[in-house]
């Protein structure tokens, strides 16, 4: 007798405990799917604030007309930012491709080397470099030099901030590559940079396409280091040799003014910056789906 | 590619110097390159027996040496624009520091026009956002890395969709963040958050001073939203490296399922986690644009939630284009050395963090 109200009271406790445990796991488990929810919020309220206050001042004539000296003037436009940021970007990519991928194929191929374990670390660094620190670096070195603002300092800035992104997704989408397609092909008498060439580059170029797309789409947005180098202009875009224009940099420049049609069109230019760039990021992730590695030639 | 051992290269100790490293590295690359062209090299007889592709031996090892000369070359690229950041950053702040030495970071008056400069404010303002965005976005991103790793399988469509989510937040410009922040989040903050808070508990300096929106707490906020994604991928990732060993242990022994999660993946994953959130402090140190944006750039030491403030990247972007004479821009590079120091050695910290966990879940697994 004694000892059954002892069982029962025991059990009565452990079940007792037992749902106190089933409701701290219940709460914590709303307490995750709150936490993604707020995740997702932001996201979502900028999409739509951009593309609610952009709708106002989007038309063909935004997209192509120049800017205007006064905010109050009809018919302006943001078509020297457009050209500005998409030649910069280019300009940026001549050089920081070339280098990017030369220094994955380096830090992937040649992996045992020591140097290419300093190099990698670099790599890293540069990586999470503040990037307005790399436009005073490059405020330095062209602006002061050439005692003028430019598109190609600006250029220069956004090159050294996608280099170390194409490297490292060069390196990794190289990696990927098994081994034994190398050694098959050193195997047969290909030297080795044929066998990089040919095959380990064709294997991996999913990887390749996907890091410089996405290098390209963070740089696209880049302002920072833009401000110090580029400066930005409402000129229409003739050279790169002149104070440039960017997309960021309007946005930046209109949306801190203080007139509610520059800050209508700073909406406008973030509406464009953002399709261009998602667009971009959308179709990497459409491109590779989780899978680096597409079939060779 | 791990073809170490014969053909593995030992620098040895030697200096610091990366001049010196870089000429050894080369030195050394020779050596080795010659030494392994021997031991690879086709023979004749070879070529007779089996018949080689269209190109002859000597324009392989030829190739081969331009080849490696050329990635290697761009390898040495990335390290000498790394040096000569650094370089140019400490000549560029030569000024500054002769002038005002280390008191330069505990001075803090900023005062351009008497000439005075001091990198107090910008330090406090940097960190103190920094901590804001940390105390509001850790728990979310965590939340998100949990449920990706943990809640939801790996390769279901929600989870699919959820990262992509999270990876586009990462993709959105700073600029834009910065432009949403000005005219949707501050003013939102201000009259939900800032003014009830300052109605009912004005006594407390956190809370002190009229809010007008552009202050620590909105930069806080916006950093917050930025560092999730950082936060949360490097969380999953780590989450996810947990071996599988461990669940089942707690799962067994009759644990729900987020007793699973605190009291085995959790603690397992410690050390990882907290790279990542050192890595997202990281982030939040060197953000610009948006900070710049909503923090009201007013150099202050305050503590007040509700006071504008400053930070090193902000007061960069603002002022560096404005300066006017030698000292000035002196002492904002020396403002962008901080900035680089700091964000150095946050990364640092952290990468070595999560290597130290994802190293050996792999050696596990």
């Amino acid at each position: 007798m004694q000892t059954a109200t002892v069982e029962s009271e025991k059990s009565r406790k452990r079940s007792g405990n037992l749902r106190r445990r089933q409701l701290v796991d219940r709460i914590a488990t709303v307490a995750i799917f709150g936490a993604v929810i707020l995740a997702i919020v932001p996201l979502v309220l900028i999409l739509a604030d951009i593309v609610i206050k952009a709708a106002p001042v989007m038309s063909f004539g935004f997209l192509t007309n120049l800017p205007k000296a006064s905010p109050f003037s009809p018919d302006q436009g943001i078509s020297n930012a457009i050209i500005g940021s998409f030649v910069m970007v280019g300009f940026a990519s001549l050089i920081a491709i070339p280098i990017g991928v030369g220094a994955g194929i380096f830090l992937s191929e040649w992996a045992e080397m020591r140097f290419a374990w300093v190099a990698s670390f670099t790599n890293d660094v540069l990586a999470e470099f503040p990037s307005i620190v790399i436009g005073i670096f490059v405020f330095v070195i062209i602006v002061l030099a050439t005692h003028s603002f430019s598109g190609y300092a600006g250029g220069f800035a956004l090159a050294v901030i996608m280099i170390p992104i194409v490297a490292r997704t060069t390196e990794e989408s190289l990696k990927l590559v098994p081994n034994s397609y190398r050694e098959a092909s050193m195997a047969l008498g290909v030297s080795r940079w044929r066998t990089i060439t040919r095959i380990v580059l064709s294997t991996g170029r999913g990887g390749l396409v996907t890091g410089v797309l996405l290098a390209v789409a963070r740089v696209m947005g880049e302002t920072a280091p833009l401000l110090l180098t580029a400066l930005g202009s409402t000129l229409a875009f003739r050279t790169l040799s002149q104070p440039t224009e960017s997309l960021s940099l309007l946005i930046y420049f209109y949306g801190t003014s203080a007139y509610k049609t520059w800050q209508a069109q700073a909406w406008g230019a973030a509406l464009v910056l953002v399709v261009i760039v998602l667009a971009l990021n959308i179709s990497v992730r459409a491109l590779t789906r989780g899978k680096f590695i597409t079939g060779g030639d | 590619m791990n073809q170490s051992g014969k053909h593995s290269l030992r620098v040895g100790r030697i200096s610091h110097s990366p001049t010196l490293l870089c000429i050894v590295a080369i030195t050394k690359f020779i050596e080795w390159e010659r030494f392994s062209l021997a031991g690879k090299e086709p023979s004749a007889e070879n070529n007779a027996v089996v018949p080689a592709p269209q190109f002859s031996a000597r324009t392989s090892k030829l190739g081969d040496r331009i080849f490696r000369v050329l990635t290697l070359g761009a390898a040495f690229f990335v390290v000498a624009l790394l040096v000569l950041l650094v370089y140019e950053l400490i000549k560029g702040s030569d000024l500054t520091l002769a002038k005002f030495g280390v008191g330069f970071f505990s001075s803090k008056t900023w005062d351009p026009v008497t000439q005075i400069f001091g990198a107090l404010p910008f330090i406090w303002g940097t960190l103190y956002t920094s901590v804001i965005a940390l105390i509001i976005g850790v728990p979310i991103s965590l939340g998100v890395a949990i449920f990706l790793s943990e809640i939801i399988s790996r390769t279901s469509r929600i989870g699919e969709l959820l990262s992509s989510i999270v990876g586009l937040l990462a993709a959105v410009p700073s600029v834009v963040f910065g432009l949403w922040g000005l005219f949707v989040l501050s003013p939102f903050v201000r009259d939900y958050f800032e003014v009830p808070l300052h109605v009912h508990l004005g006594a407390f300096p956190l809370f002190k001073g009229e809010p007008f929106g552009l202050d620590f707490l909105t930069a806080g906020i916006i950093l917050a939203i930025m560092i999730i994604p950082t936060v949360s991928t490097i969380s999953m990732e780590v989450l996810r490296a947990v071996p599988r060993s461990q669940r089942e242990a707690m799962i067994s022994l009759g644990g729900t399922r987020w007793e699973t999660i605190r009291h085995s993946v959790l603690p397992y994953a410690r050390s990882g986690l907290f790279g990542a959130i050192i890595l997202g402090l990281g982030r939040a140190v060197g953000e610009t644009m948006a900070v710049t944006m909503v923090i009201g750039n007013d150099p202050s030491l305050s503590t007040s939630l509700f006071h504008p403030g400053y930070t090193l990247a902000s007061v960069i972007a603002n002022e560096f284009t404005e300066a006017t004479y030698p000292l000035y821009v002196s002492a904002l590079v020396e403002i962008g050395l901080t900035l680089f120091i700091l964000a150095l050695i946050i990364n640092i910290f952290a990468r070595l963090l999560i290597w130290r966990i994802t190293k050996s879940s792999r050696v596990r697994t």
